[in-house]
């Protein structure tokens, strides 16, 4: 595989950033776009625009067909049973906060209990936080050892009667750790408990597979797989899209209005309120064709041939930790240098074109847990090279040399 | 505007061994910063005496280079003067910060100039700028004897 032939399908690499090559390794904060997905946006826009499923003419039939078209895309993607198990949202968070607000409505009381874990993002957390403001539940957190894996045991051990969902990321965007999913699931199906896959971090890296995994939702955020901001995806088994509440009201998913009663649209369009991002649900498909041209074998192969080399040459560095060492760990490589706060280090290697994320990363859970206030990270995309890494390693080294550290 | 001057040796060596670090004794104000996007945070302990004079200030917290030094250095530019004067120095400094090089201030001698006015390439870095306001937005929320944290994202610059 070519990465030089990828990275040329992405005009951002052509741009200098403070008068270098840009270095981009903040693709779990959000990916950059080929220009297939650009283009899309750019032609959907210029020649084929009009709102979807409301007019009959035939530029909003064309837009519609081309809309369901990114569904039935996703809905392989993830392989789904159904195309009316694939919800379009605003992003991952949207997919797990309408979870939270439907599930929690229709089955969560004072007293029940929300598993999720240590790994969390915010956005796996915040939306339960409200259940338990609202409805007096309890969230218990499954801990995590100090290589950033999730002790299924003590997960086991915190399941109880009263569990109601148990909520977890499938890939932490902080030490990388690729959770076993499908282990987890087979806990909590002996319990009965459904399960909420946050595939945020995962979806771009890893093969999803929800009927594989068993789970019964799965969120993702369009913008870090290559794809436009503003589409978010929320697979959920269509037994429990039949049976939840809709989430947000208003036209397109309604069936029937009257003075005294109104009826939802069917699946999937009961949780599709108002107008969607139609030119970016349109352009998302051509993430996935892009995603499907390299294939993801070549991806996960391409990808931790590269984080085994960021390791091996960040390791070999002065006051380097990295944080976490997961059995399973993807190209999320957070890392400290003792003696230099991390947004010091993302100011400094920013001068070299490179591009990195320091601070809690919407974690402060797990900061907490490991006893750290920030930490910087890289993490890297397909479009990545050893050659980035270098220059990574050559920035941080620079770091060092301007606070004096030996 | 280079990486040698926003890290000159005044900052590294303030961020790096702070001056009046932990809780001054019999301190009689107190305020909490705090800057969401990155965790920074800052506790200020305040000891004003019977004339009004700042009497002691001191910090504890944790933050990056730029954060730590400019704390450093208030608490050493600020010491000793009266409120009044200590008022007019937090004034200058989110002046400097946001428009001029330079520090107008007749209340503080060269040497206290020249640390302060190190931190004056900062408004070359945007999302820096946080870093250095965050501590004299909190010595002022220590001053008026505000109940809420400060916070970053609430207060102008």
């Amino acid at each position: 595989m070519n990465i030089n032939s990828i990275k040329s399908q992405f005009p951002i690499f052509e741009k200098k950033i403070n008068g270098k090559p840009l270095v981009y390794l903040d693709s779990s904060n959000s990916s950059q776009k080929p220009l297939s997905v650009l283009n899309c946006l750019d032609n959907f826009y210029k020649n084929e625009f009009s709102n979807i499923g409301r007019s009959i003419h035939s530029l909003a039939v064309n837009a519609t067909n081309k809309f369901e078209e990114t569904r039935e895309n996703v809905k392989k993607f993830v392989n789904a049973n159904s195309k009316d198990e694939i919800i379009f949202t605003k992003n991952a968070t949207e997919s797990i906060n309408l979870i939270a607000s439907t599930f929690g409505q229709q089955n969560i009381k004072k007293g029940d209990e929300i598993l999720i874990t240590e790994l969390e993002h915010h956005s796996n957390y915040v939306p339960w936080h409200y259940l338990r403001e609202t409805k007096g539940a309890i969230i218990k957190f499954a801990p995590i050892n100090d290589d950033g894996d999730i002790i299924i045991e003590k997960l086991k051990e915190l399941i109880s009667q009263k569990t109601k969902i148990i909520a977890i990321t499938h890939l932490s965007n902080v030490t990388g750790t690729i959770v076993p999913i499908k282990e987890i699931v087979e806990i909590a199906r002996k319990k009965n408990i459904p399960v909420l896959v946050d595939g945020c971090q995962s979806a771009p890296h890893i093969k999803i597979d929800v009927k594989d995994l068993d789970c019964d939702f799965y969120a993702i955020s369009g913008h870090k797989v290559y794809g436009p901001t503003g589409v978010g995806i929320l697979y959920a088994k269509k037994k429990w899209l039949e049976q939840l509440p809709p989430y947000i009201g208003g036209g397109g998913m309604i069936s029937e209005v009257k003075k005294n009663k109104i009826t939802y649209a069917p699946l999937p369009e009961k949780y599709e309120a108002g107008t969607m991002p139609t030119a970016e649900v349109v352009a998302f498909n051509e993430s996935i064709k892009f995603m499907n041209s390299i294939g993801i074998e070549n991806i996960i192969k391409h990808e931790k041939e590269l984080t085994n080399y960021a390791l091996e040459k960040m390791k070999k560095i002065n006051s380097v930790s990295i944080i976490g060492n997961p059995k399973n760990k993807a190209g999320v490589i957070s890392f400290t240098i003792k003696g230099i706060h991390p947004h010091d280090i993302s100011t400094i290697v920013d001068e070299e074109g490179v591009a990195i994320r320091a601070g809690h990363h919407c974690c402060q859970i797990l900061h907490e847990r490991l006893n750290l206030s920030a930490t910087a990270r890289a993490s890297i995309g397909i479009y990545n090279t050893k050659e980035d890494i270098d220059i990574l390693c050559k920035a941080i080294e620079n770091c060092r040399k301007i606070f004096n550290l030996k | 505007m280079d990486l040698k001057q926003l890290y000159q040796d005044i900052i590294l060596e303030h961020g790096q061994s702070p001056r009046n670090f932990g809780k001054c004794e019999k301190y009689t104000h107190q305020a909490k910063g705090h800057n969401p996007l990155c965790g920074d945070q800052v506790q200020i302990y305040l000891k004003l005496n019977k004339e009004n004079k700042v009497e002691n200030l001191s910090f504890e917290g944790s933050g990056c280079a730029i954060s730590i030094a400019s704390t450093s250095i208030m608490t050493e530019s600020v010491k000793g003067k009266d409120l009044e004067i200590a008022r007019k120095i937090i004034i200058d400094f989110l002046n400097m910060i946001k428009n001029t090089q330079e520090i107008k201030s007749k209340d503080l001698d060269d040497d206290q100039k020249i640390k302060i006015m190190s931190l004056s390439g900062v408004k070359q870095y945007p999302m820096r700028v946080k870093c250095a306001t965050l501590a004299w937005h909190t010595l002022t929320s220590a001053i008026e004897g505000k109940k809420e944290d400060v916070n970053t994202e609430v207060v102008e610059l």
